[in-house]
């Protein structure tokens, strides 16, 4: 028969010799192989002490982002929360007032914008569907939390903040 | 009264509460442990007969193998109250007159019976050097016969597992 | 008559100090087993192990313990309440109990006072071994039973005919080498050993069978089937919570120690290493020696112990009786045989 693939092995069905069977041997194989792991570098991170190094294409939590003056670049145009697979964002958009041009870059500006993080699945769609590049994805994760509620982030805890101000 | 008294009365009368212990409680279970810790004060006897080795053969042969054996069996018995089947009374009064007819025995040959005058000899044939020495020259010929018995009995139980 | 009363103070006092010791000694050796059991599994598997209370994790038995002395007591509902708590109490006692019979260490000489550092030299130390290793057997039984859950039993059945069916092979390795050393005392056997080549020399395949046996009294991994947490869910000990847990999981390395000091003293010399009476020292110098090199070799057969647990896995029930009656029993007796011949031989010469 031709097989499948190059890995696939025939199962040895021989009967036992006479060291397989006194069992002692095979044990002694066995517990050579353990010790030399004692000697083995470990595998452990120790993790507060110790941090992995992220990936370079890592998709950790979301931020909005402003421009070089200060102004939030998002138009809640609705188009993250389209392309978003697990329907982790909702948004209202609201209309700019004269006298607040230095606070939106556009007319409409996102009044409310909230991600739940235990939804979110981090596929970073938002950030590639988003026309204004004002979504990306960071290297951090979203801190544990006692309650559901901690984990759907508002504007002020996605906002970065103002290049200018600092705040 | 010697330590050797003390310690003898209070281990007769363990033995005897123990012992009438596995008569009288309801379950087996506790009729089982009762019936072990008599076998304890039993070898405790031994000891103080400063006969260490059949002390220690009794605890290990009848306390640690016959005893596990017997629990083991009562384990896998649902023995509770309500499940008990109902005992006949015909079975009763037979239980009561053969009991009874045992006591009037047992009476009757202690009633009979004269105790040798015993003197406090300190005997040294408990101990497992003279106990040996007894075994392999006076006892040479029964005591070979029960370890060929032991050993067909081991045989035995090789080859019904290798069945 | 004054004098011997007061000579009697002395000894009892000793005996009391030494029993204490000893004592104290298990306890700390089955703590710090807990915590070198971790730790070899971890390297093992390319881990750490525990590190994180104190420095190498050595403060981790303390944090243990302390857990479960705070943790809540349950007793089942339809449990047997006095067997319940008799079977880790007598778990425990009788681990305990073993140590009794094993020669420490030769003899300190303080104030002129002759001490053997054992607590009780009896001519039948061998056998006192046997009697309380079978009897270890209740504390596995009533817990199992009393708990009255079917996986509790069936462990404690598993338990009772394991430990029952080894002894049997354990005993009569064991009648080879007593033949050999022509004693059941401990001390005797040590002395001889101390004296003359160790008694793995002359008992390869006794020791084996001993080494073997050892690990299923103990109920250690590969013959832990009165645990097997894969089919019995922790079998015997399983409705058992708080310091009851912390005395059956006690106890197992209590036992674990006690049977390295024992095969230590019977095969491996005990307290004796090459060289001892040629060293030149003071007495006490060279008992203390002794028992650093008898302490040595059990942690040797600690480590053993652990590092079985984490290479081979558990044994199916038939195999385990398999092993036990039709290839331990035979080769035990075989053992049996050859040394007899030898030694009649040699008498013979």
């Amino acid at each position: 028969m031709q097989a499948l693939t190059d890995r696939s092995k025939m199962v040895d069905r021989k009967p036992m010799t006479f060291v397989e069977r006194l069992y002692l041997w095979n044990i002694i194989k066995g517990m050579r192989i353990t010790f030399a792991h004692l000697f083995r570098k470990k595998v452990t991170v120790k993790f507060p002490e110790q941090k992995r190094a992220f990936s370079p294409v890592f998709r950790g939590l979301h931020i909005l982002n402003r421009d070089e003056e200060g102004r939030e670049r998002c138009t809640a145009c609705g188009l993250c929360a389209v392309s978003c697979p697990a329907e982790a964002i909702t948004m209202e958009g609201a209309e700019r007032k004269p006298g607040e041009e230095h606070l939106y870059r556009e007319e409409k500006y996102a009044a409310k914008y909230e991600i739940n993080m235990l939804r979110c699945i981090f596929c970073g769609f938002c950030e590639e569907a988003c026309p204004k590049d004002a979504i990306y994805l960071t290297e951090t994760f979203a801190p544990a939390n006692y309650k559901r509620e901690g984990f759907i982030y508002g504007k002020d805890d996605l906002l970065i903040p103002d290049p200018k101000t600092g705040k | 009264m010697g330590i050797q008294q003390i310690l003898f009365l209070v281990l007769a009368v363990i033995s005897v509460i123990t012992a009438l212990g596995v008569v009288l409680s309801k379950s087996p279970v506790s009729s089982v442990l009762c019936l072990i810790l008599t076998f304890f004060t039993i070898a405790g006897h031994y000891i103080l007969l400063n006969a260490q080795f059949l002390a220690v053969v009794h605890i290990i042969v009848y306390a640690g193998a016959i005893m596990v054996l017997f629990l083991f069996v009562i384990m896998f018995m649902n023995l509770n109250t309500e499940g008990e089947p109902h005992k006949r009374n015909w079975l009763k009064y037979a239980g009561a007159i053969s009991g009874g007819a045992l006591l009037v025995v047992l009476v009757a040959a202690i009633h009979d019976t004269t105790m040798p005058n015993l003197q406090a000899v300190p005997t040294d044939v408990g101990l497992i050097e003279n106990l040996g020495k007894i075994l392999f020259s006076t006892y040479v010929a029964p005591f070979e016969i029960s370890s060929i018995l032991f050993l067909s009995a081991m045989v035995g139980a090789v080859v019904v597992g290798k069945k | 008559m004054i004098m011997q009363i007061a000579f009697d103070y002395i000894f009892l006092i000793d005996k009391i100090v030494l029993i204490a010791c000893v004592l104290a000694l298990s306890l700390l050796v089955a703590m710090y087993s807990t915590w070198g059991e971790r730790k070899v599994a971890g390297w093992i598997q390319d881990r750490y192990g525990p590190n994180r209370a104190g420095p190498l994790g050595l403060l981790q038995p303390l944090a243990d313990g302390g857990k479960l002395f705070f943790k809540e007591e349950i007793i089942p509902a339809n449990s047997n309440r006095f067997l319940f708590i008799l079977g880790p109490s007598l778990a425990m006692l009788v681990a305990c109990m073993t140590s009794a019979v094993i020669p420490w260490g030769d003899i300190l000489e303080i104030g002129g006072r002759k001490i053997s550092l054992q607590i009780a030299e009896v001519n039948i130390g061998v056998l006192y071994i046997f009697g309380v290793v079978s009897l270890g057997v209740y504390g596995i039984m009533l817990g199992g039973w009393a708990s009255n859950n079917k996986f509790s039993l069936l462990a404690a059945v598993r338990g009772a005919s394991q430990i029952i069916s080894y002894e049997l092979a354990m005993g009569l390795s064991l009648i080879a080498l007593v033949m050999l050393s022509g004693s059941l005392n401990l001390k005797d056997i040590v002395e001889q050993q101390r004296h003359g080549l160790w008694n793995i020399c002359y008992q390869p395949l006794g020791f084996l069978i001993f080494l073997v046996c050892a690990f299923a009294e103990c109920t250690r991994t590969p013959f832990d089937l009165t645990e097997a947490d894969s089919e019995l869910n922790g079998g015997y000990h399983l409705e058992y919570s708080s310091m009851k847990l912390g005395f059956y999981l006690f106890a197992e390395y209590i036992n674990m120690f006690i049977s390295s000091a024992l095969m230590a003293s019977l095969y491996f010399g005990g307290y004796s290493f090459p060289g001892m009476d040629s060293l030149g020292l003071s007495t006490n110098v060279v008992t203390m020696l002794g028992f650093g090199a008898l302490f040595i070799k059990i942690i040797a057969f600690l480590f053993l112990f652990m590092w079985v647990r984490w290479t081979i896995p558990r044994f199916r029930y038939d195999q385990l009786m398999k092993l036990g009656w039709n290839m331990l029993i035979p080769l035990a007796l075989f053992n049996m045989l050859i040394t007899g011949g030898l030694i009649l031989w040699q008498q013979g010469h």
